[in-house]
């Protein structure tokens, strides 16, 4: 994904002179196209991330469209007073792009997990947030956020991730993408856990039950027009995210939820992580098997609350 | 005009009832030095892309900033008597393009630095070309964020930005050099890679001719190590740093005119309040 990330940035850049990529002195040599074509447009700010929020900031007060990337972390909760003031109180257009989200980056420890993010910055008005479900996905909300006045924030993952889309999808901010059709059951999911919801879903199929499976790509704003749609439709939808249950995608669809009238009558799932620090050392696939996040718990908690035997 | 500034001042903070006077009234000579004399500005035409920029990082000296806006023909001066008003424009700590020329939000410390250098950068990659001022408390220097974009301006050998430090020595609750280690100031702006210059904050000419004279040759950032009086020209509120938080009665505000030589009018508080003025249209929250 973040290979991606600088792909398209790179591209889009050459048509739109607004672009500034900021790095808080991560990203060895991935940004080298970039830097080759538009020196002028690249700055490394250091390991100083409030300054370069700051600073992305101003450039956006003066009309650039300034992306700051770095691990996500360091770019979104450390620097959660200058994107709440200087970026989203200004309202400006600046695209923060954090790498090594969720888990990701599990092996490196507890300081580079990313399980709060989407919650802290979801609360923050004008901001949109994007979890992109792999790179077709990452590709195309880059582009998208280009098209929008205010401040985004990209959710990347790291790099390999299994591919969701066999084609270019439709994508739209605010508009969930149906990647598997079904009638049973809806998974709704975020950003690289919606590969891990198709593969649910085939096991599901495996016993009978059709899962119809969503990437969520926005956080926020909700598609509500989606959520309507699903609670109507089917018996059971659960969504599935790398992340605290806390303020998370399920928790912005459980509060969407308590305000329907009537409530529908669908029940709602959520895997997500719990509220905890995570203390051993272990890589990805370790921590969502032993937080329940892989294919196999969820296809198997779905069909005891279907209540399939 | 400093001293009719500072007379305004005063009263706001009675009207309104708010805080922060003695680091107002700290400032106000190097606002006057900026907006009278040393920025390219055109009160008519608030968001010319080509302007100097004017970011009072120390948001909470707020009435000085707006007091010089208004006079300098920003906006209208009847529009003060609102200030801190339920649904007015002027609050507390300003925000971005309440009034025609409040280039930023700011309130919260450590910020002005970081903004103005990307303000620079964007002139350096799109120009057009301007210089951005930014005003900073000494306790200011305390935040974090003044030493990271330090270093990055003195990196990036930024010399369209000058970091003016109103040094008046107090800062919230106590001495700025007791409280941190803030001396020596301006060696420390110099240890950081930034051209450094201490001068009288009071002394308008100084003023005048250190901020006109922005890039300074040096090749690197400017910083104007300012040294001030908190409460300054008004003699029972010099160096006293209760006037941090001390809202002066109506009698103490008399008492500050007649020391700033200006007449005897009646008191923002005691006049009907007036109509809020319209702002000119299309000069909302776009920068």
């Amino acid at each position: 994904m973040r290979n991606a990330f600088a792909a398209v940035v790179t591209e889009l850049a050459a048509a739109d002179p607004r672009i500034v990529v900021l790095s808080g002195d991560i990203g060895n040599r991935l940004f080298d196209a970039f830097r080759e074509k538009f020196p002028d447009r690249f700055y490394n700010c250091g390991v100083a991330e409030a300054n370069m929020t700051g600073m992305a900031a101003g450039m956006a007060l003066c009309g650039l469209r300034p992306f700051t990337y770095t691990i996500t972390p360091f770019g979104t909760t450390r620097v959660l007073e200058q994107i709440r003031v200087d970026i989203c109180y200004h309202n400006v257009p600046v695209t923060i792009v954090g790498t090594g989200s969720g888990l990701s980056y599990a092996s490196l420890g507890p300081t580079h997990h990313s399980l709060e993010d989407v919650a802290f910055l979801r609360t923050l008005p004008n901001m949109t947030v994007l979890c992109p479900a792999d790179v077709a996905e990452v590709r195309a909300a880059v582009a998208a956020v280009l098209t929008i006045p205010g401040p985004a924030y990209i959710r990347l993952g790291k790099k390999g991730e299994p591919p969701v889309h066999r084609q270019r999808p439709a994508f739209v901010i605010g508009r969930g993408i149906t990647v598997r059709l079904g009638s049973d059951v809806c998974l709704l999911g975020l950003g690289t856990m919606v590969a891990t919801a198709v593969e649910a879903a085939a096991l599901l199929q495996e016993r009978g039950v059709s899962a119809q499976v969503v990437s969520m790509h926005t956080a926020k704003p909700l598609d509500e027009d989606l959520l309507r749609e699903c609670f109507a439709r089917f018996a059971l939808v659960a969504v599935v995210e790398e992340h605290s249950r806390i303020g998370g995608l399920g928790a912005a669809v459980a509060q969407w939820l308590a305000a329907q009238n009537p409530y529908p009558p669908a029940r709602l799932l959520s895997f997500a992580t719990p509220d905890v620090f995570l203390h051993e050392s272990g890589s990805q696939p370790y921590f969502r098997k032993s937080l329940g996040l892989t294919a196999d718990a969820i296809a198997a908690e779905v069909l005891r609350a279907y209540g399939v035997p | 005009m400093a001293r009719k500034i500072r007379g305004r001042v005063v009263e706001m903070s009675h009207a309104a009832k708010t805080p922060h006077l003695g680091s107002a009234l700290s400032c106000v000579d190097i606002l006057v030095a900026a907006y009278w004399g040393a920025m390219r500005i055109d009160p008519a035409q608030p968001l010319d892309p080509g302007r100097d920029r004017f970011l009072l990082s120390k948001g909470h000296a707020a009435t000085a900033l707006y007091a010089t806006l208004a006079y300098r023909g920003f906006f209208d001066p009847q529009l003060l008597e609102r200030f801190n008003c339920d649904g007015g424009a002027l609050a507390e700590h300003p925000s971005l393009q309440c009034v025609p020329g409040v280039e930023a939000a700011t309130g919260s410390l450590g910020h002005g630095l970081p903004l103005a250098l990307g303000m620079a950068l964007a002139q350096r990659i799109r120009g057009p070309r301007f210089r951005s001022f930014v005003l900073m408390s000494d306790g200011e220097c305390e935040e974090g964020t003044v030493w990271e974009a330090a270093l990055f301006a003195a990196a990036q050998r930024i010399q369209s930005v000058l970091a003016v430090v109103d040094y008046n020595k107090w800062q919230a609750t106590g001495r700025s050099n007791e409280i941190m280690a803030l001396c020596p100031l301006a060696e420390k702006w110099r240890a950081f890679g930034w051209s450094a210059h201490e001068l009288d904050g009071h002394d308008l000419a100084a003023l005048r001719s250190a901020l006109a004279a922005l890039p300074d040759g040096s090749g690197k950032p400017v910083a104007l190590i300012a040294h001030t009086v908190k409460g300054k020209g008004i003699s029972f509120m010099e160096d006293d740093n209760n006037w941090h938080y001390r809202i002066p009665t109506g009698d103490e505000v008399l008492a500050a005119r007649r020391e700033l030589g200006l007449a005897d009018t009646p008191l923002a508080a005691s006049q009907p309040p007036s109509p809020p003025t319209p702002l000119p249209k299309g000069e909302g929250t776009s920068p």
